[in-house]
Order: structure tokens, then C-alpha cells, then sequence
């Protein structure tokens, strides 16, 4: 055997063993959103919700960019947390904010457990389908038993004690900013780990081929039920913190617009690479809140002209761009 | 007794009206090289199929090592030793060849029940796998993505992820389909050193194969097994003459 064919194996090799570890670059998210909170101290109620909404996203990212699941109805998980932490809070008293969001998250962890283990039998435009349907289910479950959700008026009465009993709340979201952004560094780390871990990669071969997964052995059902249930309990925790930091929860935290909007904001950032969660949230949420001022009635279009653009030339969304010029510039950097 | 390494007892499958599978009894020693040929729509894929569990049969059972298998799910005979590769390329085509290989590796030793640690934390699945591509001599492209390979090449990644398994039975449905002739040869190549200990099934249509390769064949038409021999005997068979080598005169 030539000399050559046997070089290319123990580098090959040593990829794989180093993918997982971190990169210099994966700093700069965090940096900016610490430095935005020094910056623009008066946007800190607008950093929060997009920080929930990062990581509402990047639940998202794990059931459809990584394990390939179509959904439409992610928002009754997101939901489920709000009603859980604000009913919680709210009807038991208990303000205590971090048992409030394990209480969110566990709740949304039953909700996916649930549904997966039924829904997941499942792909495709069927799935699609199921999904939508038990999300509206929910929605109008919410909607009848207005005696406990307080239907279209919504949950309020929320009071959240400080955060360990030290840290108020004042107007600005100063500690509401970094709570969440503590949150998602949290969450961000343990999508990180499943992303890059053996049931990670599973997960990529049953959204690359389904059927070769289950002729090699794969557990299929199982492994998706896994990652459906880990995912419902991060936008539970969304959720809740959602409800935490509005101090108030309506329907709309379980409606078909906010599933839909969830998708809109991966897929403009970039299924199946964490990161797009980001910056598609992001762009989506500071273009809303630009456009939305500029033109309360038709900001909707300026959204939509970037998710057309994006899907249409930016294959990979805008994180796709973002590491395609990364690339580029490295090389006339050599 | 020492058991087959697989066996099918009267199996019969039914679409309809349609009978696909009739009382198919076939057996498949340790270590076996036998091939299976019949005419096209003879039924040979959905006997794959029911023995690999993608379908249930109308009547009979299959057999893995003595062990009834019949009611077990594709899922859980493949993880009892049954692999197979496919006709047309099932691939994890956004991936590379050494994570193609990867997975079913991973997926055999249960490495993938794992979420917390990294992939690449764990060597053992990855030089497996290496070794699996430097059998097959394709260690060059492990990196690549396997949809960027040649034709040829993806074939032989098919069955790398079949050995991945570590299967006790292999089924290749047609391994060297769809493969330039002048590549045929790696194909062959490397069904002629497959593990010994494998009970190997071929489906092939290329005689010049099937009789370079098998130790014996079976011919399956319209759904019966019409024979099953050597190849000096299949060869010698009247009736497969006429009905093989018919149908082959003219196409």
C-alpha cells in the first residue's frame, strides 16, 4: 500500500476527537450581550425577551435543525412553562423565581414526554399536522378552563421574590438581563453537550436517513422521544421565565403565531448549528422592534422580505453566511 | 444441533390477492456465501424485507440462530446480528464516510445511549470505525462527505456501515448495482474478504458474480424458492436454464 493512504486516516481521526472542544470564537455571543447590557441600558426589557427567545429557539434548534422533527406547535411547550412558573407564582404564592422555572421546565418535560411518545410515531407533513393540532388542542384547553389561565385576560398577580433572596427587580430588567442570559448560558451549555455527544450524532442520522437508523439497530422512537422531552423542558424554562419577567401570561404564549414565529427566527438564523438561534432571534426580534415603530401596520413585510432572501440565497441561514465569510476571510488572511 | 444462522420456515406473504412470498423454506449456514437469483418481480427484495422485519409475513416464521425472530421489529433484529446494505444507496449523505461508519458502530455498542459526553471523548467507536475504512480502503476519504464520493465508492460505504454492525447475517442487495464495470471489481473484492465467520446473502443479477462468489444459490420465482444447490448444480438445472437464460437471451 502506498505511503500517502495511510496519512490521511489518524488526521481524520483527530478531527473528530477535537470537534467537540471550544473555539475562541464562541466567546463573542456572550461577549456581546454583555457588553449590550453596559451599552444600552435602557433596551435591558428587550435584551430579556430576546434572550428567552434564544433560547425558546434553540430548543427548536435540537428537535428540528438536529433530530430533524417538523413541528408547528413548539409553542405549547413555551406555553405550558408560562403557566406553570406564572400560575405557580401567582395562585400558590410561590415567588421563589428558580424552583418557579424547574417547576416550568418539568412541567413542559411532562407535556413533550407525553406527546412525543404518541406523536413521534410520526414524520413528515403527518407530523407537521399532529402537531399543530395538539398545540391548538392546548390553546383551546387553555381557552375553556378560563377559571385557572383566566383565559383571553390571562394570568395575573404574578410576584416573583428576588432572585437568591437578594437581587430585586426594578423597571430597567437589569437583573431580569442577566438572570436570563445566566439561564441560557445554562441551556446553551447542555444543547452544546447533547449536540456533540454520540446520541447527538444519532440524532443527525435519523434526520439524514431514518430508515438506515432503524435497519442498523437504532432506537429510533426512543431516541426522539429523548430529545422531544429535553427540548420541551428548555421552552418550558423560556416560558416561565417569559412569565417571570412580564409578571403576566396570556393565550398567546401558547398560540400558533408564537410556534410559527419560533421557526421563522431558526430558520433565518440556521437550523443545525446552535448558533443560528441567535442571531436569527436576534435580527428577527430588534428588525420587529425597529420596523414595528417605523411602521406599526406592515413591519410584518420587512420580516418577511428577509426570510425570503435568506431561504432563497443564504442556504444555512444568516449564522450560515456568517461562517461562509468567516471562511472566506481566513483565506486571504493566508 | 447446531442451529442455521438463519432460517425461513413456510413464509408466505401476501399483498392482497398478490402472493409475493410463497412458503419460502430457506436456510443460510454460519458462515455461508449463497446467492440469491431469480428474474426481476420474483420476489427477492421483499424476502429481504421479511427477513430483515420491514415487513411482517402473512404465515410462517424466520429464524436467527434457532431463535424465533418473527415477532421482533427490523430495529431489534438488526441489533441480534441481521444487516443488510440496499439496492440504491441509504446514506447519511450530509455526513462524512467515517461518521456514516460512525454511527453504526456507535449505535451496536451503545455509545449513542450517551448524551453528555462528547463524541469525540470517546475513541474507541472512531478507530473502529477507521479500521472498517482502512479494510475497505477507504481511509483517504473518511473526512469527505459521502455525497461527494464516486458511485463505486458510496457502494462500498453501504456496506462499511453493514460491517459496522458487526452483523452475524448479511444480506447485500445488489452490491455492485448501479457501479461502472471497470469499478466493479472493488465491490467483489471486498465481498471476497468479508469476515468468514459472516453468513453472507447476496441478491445479484450479474452471473459472472454470483458465480465467482457463491458456494451456493438459490432461485427464487414468483415468489417459491425453485431450487437451492451449488452452483455446478444450479448451473446444470434444466429449468433454471430455460427460465435464466431465456429471459437473459432477450434482455
Amino acid at each position: 500500500m502506498a505511503g500517502s493512504e495511510r496519512t490521511a486516516a489518524p488526521a481524520a481521526a483527530e478531527f473528530l476527537l477535537r470537534r467537540h472542544r471550544w473555539r475562541a470564537a464562541e466567546a463573542l455571543p456572550w461577549l456581546i450581550a454583555i457588553g449590550a447590557y453596559f451599552a444600552f441600558p435602557d433596551y435591558l426589557a428587550l435584551g430579556t425577551q430576546i434572550l428567552i427567545g434564544i433560547m425558546f429557539a434553540l430548543s427548536l434548534d435540537l428537535v428540528l435543525g438536529y433530530a430533524g422533527i417538523l413541528t408547528l406547535g413548539h409553542a405549547a411547550f413555551f406555553g405550558t412553562g408560562a403557566y406553570a412558573a406564572g400560575l405557580l407564582a401567582a395562585k400558590l404564592g410561590w415567588g421563589e423565581p428558580l424552583t418557579g422555572l424547574l417547576f416550568a421546565g418539568a412541567c413542559a418535560a411532562l407535556a413533550g414526554f407525553v406527546s412525543g411518545w404518541v406523536l413521534l410515531r410520526y414524520r413528515g407533513l403527518t407530523l407537521l399536522m399532529l402537531t399543530l393540532a395538539t398545540a391548538i388542542m392546548l390553546y383551546e384547553l387553555g381557552n375553556a378552563r378560563a377559571d385557572i389561565t383566566g383565559g383571553y385576560d390571562g394570568v395575573t398577580g404574578i410576584v416573583i421574590k428576588p432572585l437568591f433572596g437578594r437581587f430585586k427587580y426594578d423597571l430597567y430588567a437589569h437583573t431580569y438581563y442577566l438572570y436570563a442570559l445566566a439561564v441560557l448560558l445554562v441551556l446553551f451549555v447542555i444543547a452544546r453537550r447533547i449536540v456533540y455527544s454520540p446520541f447527538g450524532q444519532a440524532l443527525v442520522g435519523i434526520r439524514e436517513n431514518l430508515g438506515r437508523m432503524q435497519a442498523l439497530g437504532s432506537p429510533v422512537h426512543r431516541r426522539l422521544v429523548t430529545v422531544y422531552t429535553i427540548a420541551a423542558a428548555m421552552a418550558g424554562v423560556a416560558g416561565g421565565l417569559y412569565a417571570q419577567s412580564n409578571a403576566f401570561v396570556t393565550l398567546s404564549a401558547l398560540g400558533f403565531e408564537r410556534s410559527a414565529a419560533v421557526l421563522i427566527m431558526l430558520i433565518l438564523g440556521g437550523t443545525g448549528r446552535l448558533y443560528g438561534a441567535f442571531v436569527g432571534t436576534a435580527v428577527y426580534m430588534l428588525l420587529e422592534d425597529r420596523l414595528a415603530t417605523l411602521s406599526p401596520e406592515f413591519w410584518q413585510f420587512g420580516v418577511g422580505l428577509v426570510l425570503v432572501l435568506t431561504v432563497l440565497f443564504a442556504r444555512g441561514g444568516l449564522f450560515g453566511l456568517l461562517e461562509r465569510a468567516a471562511r472566506a476571510a481566513k483565506r486571504l488572511w493566508r | 444441533m447446531s442451529a442455521h444462522a438463519l432460517e425461513t420456515r413456510a413464509l408466505f406473504k401476501n399483498f392482497g390477492a398478490l402472493q409475493v412470498a410463497r412458503a419460502i423454506d430457506f436456510t443460510l449456514e454460519r458462515g455461508a456465501r449463497c446467492a440469491l437469483i431469480g428474474p426481476n418481480g420474483a420476489g427477492k427484495t421483499t424476502f429481504v424485507n421479511l427477513i430483515t422485519g420491514v415487513l411482517k409475513p402473512s404465515a410462517g416464521s424466520v429464524l436467527l440462530h434457532g431463535e424465533d425472530v418473527t415477532r421482533l421489529s427490523q430495529i431489534k433484529r438488526a441489533r441480534r446480528g441481521i444487516a443488510r446494505t440496499f439496492q440504491i444507496n441509504q446514506l447519511f449523505r450530509g455526513l462524512s464516510v467515517l461518521e456514516n461508519v460512525c454511527l453504526a458502530v456507535g449505535e451496536r455498542t451503545g455509545a449513542c445511549n450517551n448524551l453528555w459526553r462528547a463524541a469525540g471523548a470517546r475513541r474507541e467507536t472512531i478507530d473502529e470505525a477507521l479500521g472498517l475504512l482502512e479494510a475497505l480502503r477507504l481511509q483517504d476519504d473518511a473526512l469527505k462527505p459521502v455525497s461527494e464520493l464516486p458511485y463505486g465508492r458510496q457502494r462500498l460505504v453501504e456496506i462499511a456501515i453493514a460491517l459496522g454492525q458487526r452483523p452475524k447475517v448479511l444480506l447485500l442487495d445488489e452490491p455492485a448495482a448501479g457501479v461502472p464495470s471497470a469499478e466493479s471489481h472493488i465491490i467483489l473484492d471486498v465481498i471476497d474478504g468479508l469476515p468468514p465467520g459472516i453468513a453472507v446473502l447476496i441478491i445479484e443479477h450479474d452471473m459472472d458474480v454470483v458465480f465467482r462468489f457463491a458456494r451456493s444459490i438459490a432461485v427464487l420465482v414468483a415468489g417459491a424458492i425453485l431450487m437451492q444447490g451449488t452452483p455446478q448444480e444450479v448451473a446444470a438445472d434444466e429449468r433454471v436454464r430455460t427460465l435464466y437464460l431465456g429471459e437473459q437471451a432477450h434482455g
